[in-house]
């Protein structure tokens, strides 16, 4: 059983350009992850706009009764952000890494256009293998 | 100083390396075919500088995902970041920054060494060719991805006999992040 439950990937505009999920539970369907996606972006955006905190720059954590959702927004505006089983520990490190393979075989592919939908077989692949290895180390303690 | 100096050893150690005759080469084998396609020397100038931008736009992701710097506060210490991390993860050297304009906005990036250069030398027929106007394009575009709106030049080049390479970055409006960030689409 997978701890991760889905990855997003949202461009600086809001349209989803990602989405995998991984293990059987809360699979949504295309519809469902663009809406999901949509609703996340403007929350976020409103968020950090209401926040009475300076320098906010929108929703990290957003914890439920049954899944938490974890949030990244890098400095040029792409979001990732991935769902998951609630206290599930390291996933802001999962989301650096995941970054980390964007830039590396996302955007490094001459082929893939910046902002467009992901569709790149070594990103799939090495995705994957790092969403094994975390939950390989976790069951493994 | 030396405190500064660590987070681009550490992003220098983090990334992948190639050989350097073999970036210096193909490196030059790209500018030959533009000068092969273009003949005009300012076309390559040109060519050069939008694939750099090219290059920028996407490589600043990289940059961010593995230097681990925080949020510049201003575009001095913006240019720092640049010249010690920057260019020490993708070109393993850290020019330094200096002549600053009074307001802040201005600055040079020397450079003694240059990895682009090492076998280079200009024949007459290309005196107008500025061989690295392609780290404008790429400085330019890296910077826009993360909205600073910029406009960089090589005033020194010493393929063309000055005694450094001087990069000219003027920094001419920092565009707000704010959300959403294109309403009318």
């Amino acid at each position: 059983m997978s701890t991760i439950y889905n990855i997003f990937v949202i461009n600086k505009s809001g349209g989803l350009i990602y989405y995998k999920d991984f293990g059987s539970i809360a699979k949504l369907d295309t519809n469902d992850s663009l809406r999901l996606a949509s609703v996340w972006h403007s929350l976020h955006a409103i968020s950090s706009q209401l926040s009475p905190v300076t320098g906010c720059t929108g929703i990290e954590l957003l914890e439920a009764d049954t899944f938490d959702l974890h949030c990244f927004q890098t400095a040029t505006g792409t979001k990732f952000f991935v769902t998951g089983e609630t206290g599930a520990a390291g996933v802001d490190l999962l989301l650096k890494s995941i970054y980390e393979l964007y830039s590396d075989y996302v955007l490094k592919n001459p082929f893939y256009e910046v902002e467009m939908p992901i569709r790149v077989e070594l990103w799939d692949l090495n995705l994957a293998t790092l969403i094994r290895q975390r939950e390989r180390t976790s069951t493994g303690k | 100083m030396k405190a500064a100096l660590r987070p681009g050893d550490a992003a220098f150690a983090n990334v992948e390396k190639v050989n350097a005759e073999l970036f210096t080469l193909t490196y030059g084998a790209v500018v030959r075919q533009l000068l092969t396609d273009h003949e005009d020397v300012d076309d390559v100038n040109k060519q050069l500088d939008s694939m750099g931008y090219n290059i920028g736009i996407r490589l600043i992701d990289e940059f961010l995902a593995k230097s681990n710097s925080a949020k510049c506060a201003d575009f001095r210490e913006t240019a720092d970041v640049i010249a010690k991390v920057g260019f020490k993860m993708f070109l393993g050297v850290s020019p330094t920054v200096a002549n600053w304009s009074p307001d802040g906005k201005e600055c040079s990036l020397l450079m003694d060494d240059n990895p682009l250069v090492d076998f280079v030398e200009l024949p007459d027929t290309c005196q107008g060719l500025s061989y690295c106007s392609i780290l404008c394009g790429v400085l330019r575009g890296a910077l826009e991805m993360i909205s600073m709106r910029t406009e960089v030049r090589i005033v020194k080049d010493m393929l063309k006999g000055d005694d450094v390479y001087e990069i000219r970055m003027r920094l001419i409006e920092t565009v707000p992040e704010e959300l959403p960030y294109k309403d009318d689409e």
